[in-house]
Formats: structure tokens, C-alpha cells, sequence
């Protein structure tokens, strides 16, 4: 296998498995970038996107000055593009993690530019939750903690996975941008090691492993999805 | 007299549309109380101020002792609101479950906040399933099951807190004929068994001549007629009230049919009405033996309201005013309801 790869690819086995440049630490990198940011940029999409709808006219908290103030706070971030967010928010990012570049810095812009897109999509999955339920919900007596976490959240399970999974694949192609800030990865391997250099086999085989990756997580998604649903018969 | 639920000159505005305008309803415990219109009168609007889902803008709420709503604002805590609302169950047109929880699931959800352990709550569960006779069907999810079922859910989930009140919001206008009729039934019988007050909206003036005692008609967000079921469906005073009952418009209609034009002298038009008890007698013969007259019916009709079959007649009797009034004291005395009705009606 490691002969074949050395005869027909010789770029791609050059950079090796381990090292700077290694494949394994860039499969790594993408993954450490897609994870984190899914948790924290996951949670404050989900905590958006809540309140969106909460606070909404005709919603259990309708609140118009709260649901503005969230409102405007993603159109913002979602507004910016993320390689320009990766170098507006540098100083912030030297603030929380202690570095402007590599792959922790990273962490922080890729948080803040897949929360916006997750809290929209979260406000959608939430609103396909029928208006009724949460009625019959407040008629039996349940209090905003129920109807947060019995109807909203569990009514649209199936759906947050579905956007979820889109959400995870779109941040996994954010992370191929991270590489400006020198914080590595699949996508930096593919430009700066292949090609920057004319390299086209590092190229295509590190965009293989991204659609690998992409892949993995559309078929988990899927199955999750469907697993969770009982809305159709 | 204490009303189990007291709505007070309660109003409710939406910018200028006035949803609900000064409206009065008592309702006894122990009644059915059918509230009736057509959709945007006003009814479920009305109704959900009942457990405060709806603020009003004017008006007080006094449910089974407690005042909701007085002054332009709640007068409980969101805190005692939610206690309250446990005691007033609520089931809805499109039955408004959970659909990723299953049936028991459903019902356990209204029992978050009761005292009973998880033993206890499953076992209430399990009753309540019962009692709507869904047991077998308590680890279904509710895409599983027909309409009927679902509503049947629905209603056991509405009276897992044992309330008092039970609002049924166009509950049966999403099913089919039967299922209608079976979730009409349960209705009257956990009115009967467990002494439940109801209140039914509805469009359909069928399901609320089978289980009301009471009645409101609304238009406009206002109240046409209210009262009991008997008088407003013999003899509906308003137009709208004539046109959901339905009955009255057959007869105005079979005595235009006969044509007669305007009543001659010493004839007079009655409506009779009478239930089960005097339908036995035959009181047409007795006011031509005793009294002498000339009795032609022009009109008759039984109809079930409750349990009750109530029969309605309209007679042609000829004789003088004397006669008239013997024929009136007659009625009277065989506990039949007995009204002049103006010759108008015949042209």
C-alpha cells in the first residue's frame, strides 16, 4: 500500500503521516476544528435560536427589544465573511485563548461564525413546531422550562439533527479557511502543500479525506434523523 | 348563587378588532355549556380567557373561586396561573399531542408537576387510558392512531389533574361522523360520572343539542341569545339563532308550504311543546271532547336535546276567545308548553 502510494502519489507520501505537514495531523486539526466549534458555536446557535423564537411576537417570552437585540447579534456575524471574521476578531481571540494564530485560535472565530448560521437554522426547526402544542402545553399548567424542553426541544429533535448535520458539514469546509491563520488542517494542506506547489495528487487526495469526513457525517445525520422522527407514519 | 366559572362584561380587543365585546356567561357546575357561531365570532377567543391563554381587555374572570382577571389585569402570579390551569383541562380541533412521545407519555406530561411518584403517575396514567378506553394503545406514538384516539388522548391528558372544568375547542370538528359521536358520548359521561363541567365550542349545533343543558349563540364577538338549551332551541329569538337550530327554519318553512295566507276570525295558531312524559297522551282528542274546538295540525316534529325527546307541534285550533283560553289552561294542565304564535308566520 505505502509502496503504491510512494510510486504513484509521491507528494502525498512525502508530507508523511506525522510532523508539520504530516496527513495525520491535518486529519486531526480538521477534526479538533469541527468538533469544538460544533460544542460551543452548537450551544450559543441553540441558546439564538431559542430565544428567537421565544421572545417572538406571539411567543411564550414575547419580548420585542430582546428578540431584536438577538436578532441584530446574528445578522451581524452572519453578515461578515468568515475569512474577513477570522482576522476582525483577532484581538478578541488573543483575549480568550492567548493567541492570534494556529489551530486553538482557530477554535474561536470558527465558534462565532458557525453560531449565526446555526441559530437560524435552529429558529426555523423550532418554528415547524406547531403553535398548538405549545398552547395545549400552557393549558395543562406547564411551566416555560417544560414547554422549552418537552415541546420545543423534543418535539423538533429530528429536525435540529437535520440542521445539524448541515450545519457540521458547513463548518467542516470553515475549518479549510482556518488555514490563513496558520491554524492547518485538510483545506490548508490542500492549497499550501498542494496547490502552491503544483502538487495536484496532495490536492486531490486531501480533498478526498474532507469528503470522507463530510460524508460520515451526512449518513450519521441521516440516520439519526429519521430514527428520532414520529411525525409521519 | 356561586357560578363555577363567571365571565363579566369581559371584553377582548386585537388593535381595532373587537375579538369579544361585553360579554356575560355563567356557567353552573355540573353544566354543558355549548357555546355556538360561526368561525370568527369569537368563541375560541372567548374561551380562552377562561383559563387566561387570552388576557382580555376589560371584564372579570372568576373561575371555581378564584379571580383570574379583574380591573385590566391577571390577578394571580404565572406561578398560581399554572396551578389553576391544572384545574381546568382544555382538548383542541387538532388534538394538539405530542407526536414524538407516545401515548402514556402524553398523559404523564400533564402530571410533571403533580405529587404522585412514578409508580403513581403510571398507574393514573394507565386509569386515565382506561377510562378513555386506550390502554392497549399506551406505547403507540400518536401518528399511530386515528382522530378518534387521538382525541381520545387528548381528553385523558386534559383530565390527568382531575379538573373541575373541562373546554373542549371544536373538539369533534376535525373527525368523522362515528368518532364524533364517540367523543360526544364520553364527553356526556365524564359530565355524569365525575360531575365534570363542560364547556363546547362548536359550529355544529348537533353536537350541542346531544350534550348541553346551556347554550350562548355568538356573532361579532358578541352574544346574540343565551339560556337554556330547551328554550333557545324551541324558540331562538335571534336570526342566527334560528339558522343554527335549524329545526324552527323546517317548520316556518312546511307552514308558508301549506299556504293558508293570514288566519281567518276564532283561528289562532299555537306552538306546542312537549316532552317524554306527555307524549302519551292524546291531548289533541282531549281539547276536542272537552273543549269543543277544531284542532288541525299543521306541523310536528320530535327531536332528542340531552337525553330528551322533545316534540314540537304547530296546531290550527278554531273557537272564540273563551275557547282559546280553555284550550291554553287545557295545555297548561297537561304539562305542555303551549305559545301564541303570531299568523305572520303563514304568509
Amino acid at each position: 500500500m505505502s509502496e503504491l502510494i510512494s510510486k504513484y502519489l509521491p507528494n502525498v507520501a512525502n508530507l508523511g503521516w506525522t510532523g508539520d505537514s504530516g496527513w495525520g495531523t491535518a486529519l486531526f486539526q480538521t477534526i479538533f476544528m469541527t468538533f469544538w466549534p460544533a460544542v460551543i458555536g452548537g450551544l450559543l446557535g441553540l441558546i439564538f435560536g431559542l430565544a428567537l423564537v421565544l421572545t417572538k411576537d406571539g411567543g411564550i417570552l414575547a419580548n420585542r427589544a430582546w428578540f431584536n437585540l438577538c436578532d441584530k447579534i446574528v445578522s451581524f456575524f452572519r453578515a461578515i465573511p468568515f475569512i474577513i471574521l477570522l482576522a476582525f476578531i483577532a484581538p478578541f481571540t488573543q483575549l480568550v485563548v492567548g493567541t492570534q494564530i494556529g489551530t486553538t485560535a482557530a477554535l474561536v472565530p470558527l465558534s462565532l461564525g458557525v453560531f449565526p448560521f446555526f441559530a437560524r437554522q435552529v429558529e426555523v426547526a423550532l418554528e415547524s413546531v406547531d403553535r398548538g402544542k405549545v398552547e395545549a402545553a400552557q393549558a395543562l399548567g406547564s411551566t416555560n422550562w417544560d414547554i422549552i424542553f418537552d415541546v420545543y426541544l423534543s418535539e423538533a429533535r429530528s429536525e435540529l439533527v437535520r440542521v445539524s448535520t448541515v450545519t457540521l458539514i458547513s463548518l467542516i469546509g470553515l475549518t479549510a479557511m482556518a488555514g490563513a491563520i496558520g491554524a492547518g488542517g485538510l483545506g490548508n494542506t490542500a492549497i499550501a502543500y498542494g496547490y502552491n506547489r503544483f502538487n495536484n495528487d496532495v490536492t486531490v487526495v486531501a480533498t478526498f479525506l474532507v469528503l470522507i469526513l463530510v460524508l460520515i457525517v451526512q449518513l450519521v445525520g441521516d440516520w439519526l434523523a429519521k430514527k428520532l422522527n414520529h411525525q409521519v407514519r | 348563587m356561586a357560578y363555577i366559572i363567571d365571565l363579566d362584561h369581559v371584553s377582548v380587543t386585537f388593535g381595532d378588532l373587537h375579538a369579544v365585546s361585553d360579554v356575560t356567561i355563567k356557567v353552573e357546575k355540573g353544566d354543558v355549556y355549548g357555546v355556538v357561531g360561526y368561525s370568527g365570532a369569537g368563541k375560541s377567543t372567548l374561551v380562552r380567557t377562561i383559563n387566561l391563554l387570552q388576557l382580555p381587555t376589560a371584564g372579570t374572570i372568576e373561575v371555581a373561586g378564584t379571580t383570574l382577571f379583574k380591573d385590566g389585569q391577571a390577578q394571580v402570579t404565572s406561578k398560581e396561573l399554572q396551578e389553576k390551569r391544572r384545574n381546568i383541562g382544555m382538548i383542541f380541533q387538532h388534538f394538539n399531542l405530542l407526536n414524538e412521545a407516545t401515548v402514556i407519555d402524553n398523559v404523564a406530561f400533564a402530571l410533571k408537576h403533580s405529587d404522585l411518584d412514578d409508580d403513581a403517575i403510571e398507574a393514573k396514567c394507565y386509569e386515565l387510558l382506561d377510562l378513555v378506553g386506550l390502554k392497549a394503545k399506551a406505547e403507540n406514538y400518536p401518528v399511530q392512531l386515528s382522530g378518534g384516539e387521538q382525541q381520545r388522548v387528548a381528553i385523558a391528558r386534559a383530565l390527568a389533574n382531575d379538573p373541575e372544568i373541562l373546554i373542549s375547542d371544536e373538539a369533534t370538528s376535525a373527525l368523522d361522523p362515528q368518532n364524533t359521536n364517540q367523543i360526544l358520548d364520553l364527553l356526556k359521561r365524564l359530565n355524569k360520572e365525575l360531575g365534570l363541567t363542560i364547556v363546547l365550542i362548536t359550529h355544529e349545533m348537533d353536537a350541542v343539542k346531544k350534550i348541553a343543558n346551556k347554550i350562548a349563540v355568538m356573532q361579532h364577538g358578541q352574544v346574540v341569545e343565551q339560556g337554556k338549551l330547551r328554550d333557545v332551541y324551541l324558540r331562538p329569538k335571534a336570526e342566527l339563532t334560528r339558522q343554527f337550530v335549524g329545526g324552527s327554519l323546517a317548520a316556518a318553512e312546511t307552514l308558508k308550504a301549506f299556504n293558508l295566507g293570514t288566519l281567518g276570525e276564532n283561528e289562532q295558531l299555537y306552538q306546542v311543546v312537549f316532552s317524554a312524559q306527555t307524549v302519551t297522551k292524546s291531548v289533541i282528542l282531549e281539547l276536542y271532547k272537552q273543549v269543543g274546538v277544531d284542532v288541525s295540525m299543521l306541523y310536528g316534529n320530535i327531536e332528542v336535546l340531552g337525553d330528551e325527546p322533545v316534540g314540537t307541534m304547530f296546531i290550527l285550533v278554531t273557537g272564540d276567545e273563551q275557547q282559546q283560553a280553555q284550550v291554553e289552561s287545557l295545555l297548561k294542565s297537561y304539562q305542555v308548553e303551549v305559545t301564541k304564535v303570531d299568523g305572520g308566520i303563514l304568509a
